[in-house]
């Protein structure tokens, strides 16, 4: 016999050895991958899981209709009073100042980015932005407390030292990159064609932006900004430590105030026992705050989608 | 009425003034930065010297350091990378590359789109009811750790996923046409060839865990931390312990977020120190994230 006899007979009990182990291999493969795929969606069961099971006995005590329509919130007073409404309001008016900031300055970053600025400039400008958001929130919360608002005194005398107005501010500088970077590749995904349209009937690159790019990326840009609302209502740092932790049920962004997430920092700083009524009040301010960002979060991944789809 | 050259003479200003209004906008975020790094080193760069970063916390400012917050960042960050980089890169590879397209699979994807804009605080209130309570972990490094993973675990699926789709078909088909399983395609071509976005998403989804302070503090993570956990390596054999992961700590942010708090301002140049610390540790990474991404744009050419 030759060797590649040999090698000939031999042969297929190797060859079927090794195939069955890679065929095993490929499969049990797909299966890990799999479960660490379902992983995430475990995630949010926990989530959702833990939130409605240490909520529960907090309406079954409280009840629904107080909790959402009692005008004062003092879970942790003698005399506790269980109404979410301030600490929406405290959420509502720092979202808004955030927003007022977030989303005109983001939106001229945008049509600035994507239709003006030479590509080089772009390319440093646009991680140089993005820095803004890898700032941990709890610095912001320091430039906000120490530097805007002192900053704002000087405008308003009697400012408080703890306010929603700078609070709502920093939050909205932090939020800017989110806004002007979604809805630059938005705008850079309009195809050419409309706006050779555009500069072919005599419209100046302005023009251009606002009539014909702007609209065309309105799906995508939409995206950005809900998805910096989600942010802005989910902020917890910065207004824990600059808007104060008072409760106040108030339209003013002059006084201040305390967002969902801030109470639930101020409560979970103190060593509250597992299973008082106080322990399960910011489960009841996490069901709300999760719902709120919940209905962002799907909007904008709807929208987000859409303009994918769009071209 | 207006000549063209009227016209066109208007619209060449309007584009101007948008251009200068724009350089503007832009400025305004550069100059935020710039004013955020040099309020923060103007009040703690002086405060920065090898006794404060070797020194445990004393009620006395001048005696106080960062060396519990140092050390528990990096160890919470080693529990946080060992839960967050397998299972995201693995998610990323099955919803890329195996994934069928159907319902189950649309239920992930907006469940993962969801879980990345889901606020931080959330992720600690899930952590308290699940990882404090229901496994007993306590308020130790896992605990941390495993919060964080999860936190991170959707920027890093979404780095793999983009990763992968920038790898063209055709090196898939080759090496399916060699008789290569999928499995194989997926462990010697396209982990390779997406390395570079990969690292990129995990070290953008680790300095993000860096920063973060409220799930920690939800999780009840002890600001004054006056000893350090167990050494994870240890002189008898099998020279590794992980006693330390059931330790109490404190991070760099936590740390920082009590000393702002503190109505003595001679703490808030303790913060501002330790926010110094902090954010260099953060740009740095974000840093070497550009350069991986940049780097990565020149090699790869399809």
């Amino acid at each position: 016999m030759t060797v590649s006899d040999v090698a000939i007979q031999e042969a297929p009990a190797r060859v079927d050895s090794r195939r069955r182990w890679r065929m095993f291999s490929d499969r049990f493969a797909a299966v890990l991958l799999c479960v660490a795929a379902m992983s995430s969606v475990a995630i949010t069961c926990g989530i959702v899981a833990v939130l409605v099971f240490e909520s529960i006995p907090f309406f079954a005590h409280v009840g629904l209709g107080t909790f959402l329509t009692d005008t004062e919130w003092i879970p942790l007073f003698a005399n506790p009073r269980f109404g979410i409404l301030p600490l929406v309001a405290g959420t509502l008016v720092t979202t808004v100042i955030a927003l007022a900031v977030a989303m005109p300055v983001g939106t001229v970053i945008a049509i600035y980015l994507s239709e003006f600025a030479p590509h080089r400039l772009r390319e440093i400008l646009k991680p140089v932005l993005e820095l803004l958001s890898a700032v941990p929130t709890v610095v912001y919360g320091y430039f906000a407390l120490l530097f805007v608002t002192p900053l704002l005194q000087k405008v308003i005398p009697d400012l408080p030292t703890f306010n929603m107005l700078g609070a709502g501010i920093v939050m909205g500088i932090m939020i800017i990159p989110y806004v002007s970077s979604l809805s630059e590749d938005a705008m850079r995904g309009v195809p050419r064609l409309l706006r050779e349209g555009a500069y072919a009937m005599g419209a100046n690159k302005i023009l251009t932006a606002l009539k014909v790019v702007y609209p065309a990326a309105l799906s995508g840009i939409g995206s950005s900004y809900v998805l910096g609302i989600s942010r802005a209502v989910g902020e917890t740092m910065i207004v824990a430590i600059a808007a104060g932790q008072q409760p106040n049920l108030t339209c003013n962004p002059t006084e201040q105030g305390a967002t969902i997430t801030a109470f639930i920092v101020q409560v979970s700083q103190g060593d509250l026992p597992h299973g008082t009524i106080g322990y399960q009040s910011i489960f009841a301010a996490g069901v709300v705050l999760f719902a709120m960002t919940l209905v962002f979060n799907i909007a904008g991944y709807r929208l987000r989608k859409r303009f994918r789809e769009a071209y | 009425m207006r000549t063209i050259q009227q016209t066109v003479a208007l619209r060449v200003r309007q584009d101007r003034w948008f251009q200068v209004f724009g350089v503007l906008c832009t400025l305004l975020g550069v100059a935020t930065l710039c004013a955020l790094l040099g309020n923060l080193m103007i009040d703690g760069l002086g405060r920065i010297d090898w006794g404060f970063l070797t020194s445990f916390p004393s009620r006395r400012w001048a005696e106080a350091g960062i060396l519990a917050p140092l050390v528990g960042t990096l160890l919470v960050m080693l529990v946080t990378a060992a839960v967050a980089v397998p299972l995201g890169i693995a998610a990323g590879v099955y919803l890329e590359e195996y994934a069928l397209k159907n319902r189950l699979t649309a239920i992930v994807e907006v469940n993962i789109a969801n879980l990345a804009g889901v606020p931080s605080i959330i992720y600690g209130l899930m952590a308290l009811g699940v990882f404090v309570y229901a496994f007993g972990f306590g308020h130790s490094i896992l605990t941390a750790g495993l919060t964080l993973g999860c936190l991170i675990l959707p920027i890093v699926i979404v780095a793999t996923r983009e990763a992968l789709r920038t790898i063209p078909r055709s090196i898939r088909e080759a090496s399916y046409a060699l008789g290569a399983t999928k499995w194989e395609t997926v462990r010697h071509h396209l982990l390779p060839y997406s390395t570079g976005g990969i690292a990129t998403g995990i070290i953008i989804g680790l300095s993000r865990a860096i920063g973060e302070t409220a799930p920690l503090v939800t999780i009840g993570a002890l600001a004054y931390i006056a000893f350090l956990p167990d050494s994870p390596v240890t002189t008898e054999f099998p020279f590794v312990s992980f006693s330390w992961l059931g330790s109490d700590f404190t991070v760099l942010p936590m740390q920082m977020f009590n000393w702002v708090s503190r109505p003595d301002p001679a703490f808030q140049v303790n913060a501002a120190a330790t926010g110094v610390v902090l954010i260099a540790i953060t740009l740095t990474m974000n840093a070497l994230a550009i350069v991986v991404r940049y780097r990565m744009r020149r090699s790869i050419k399809w």
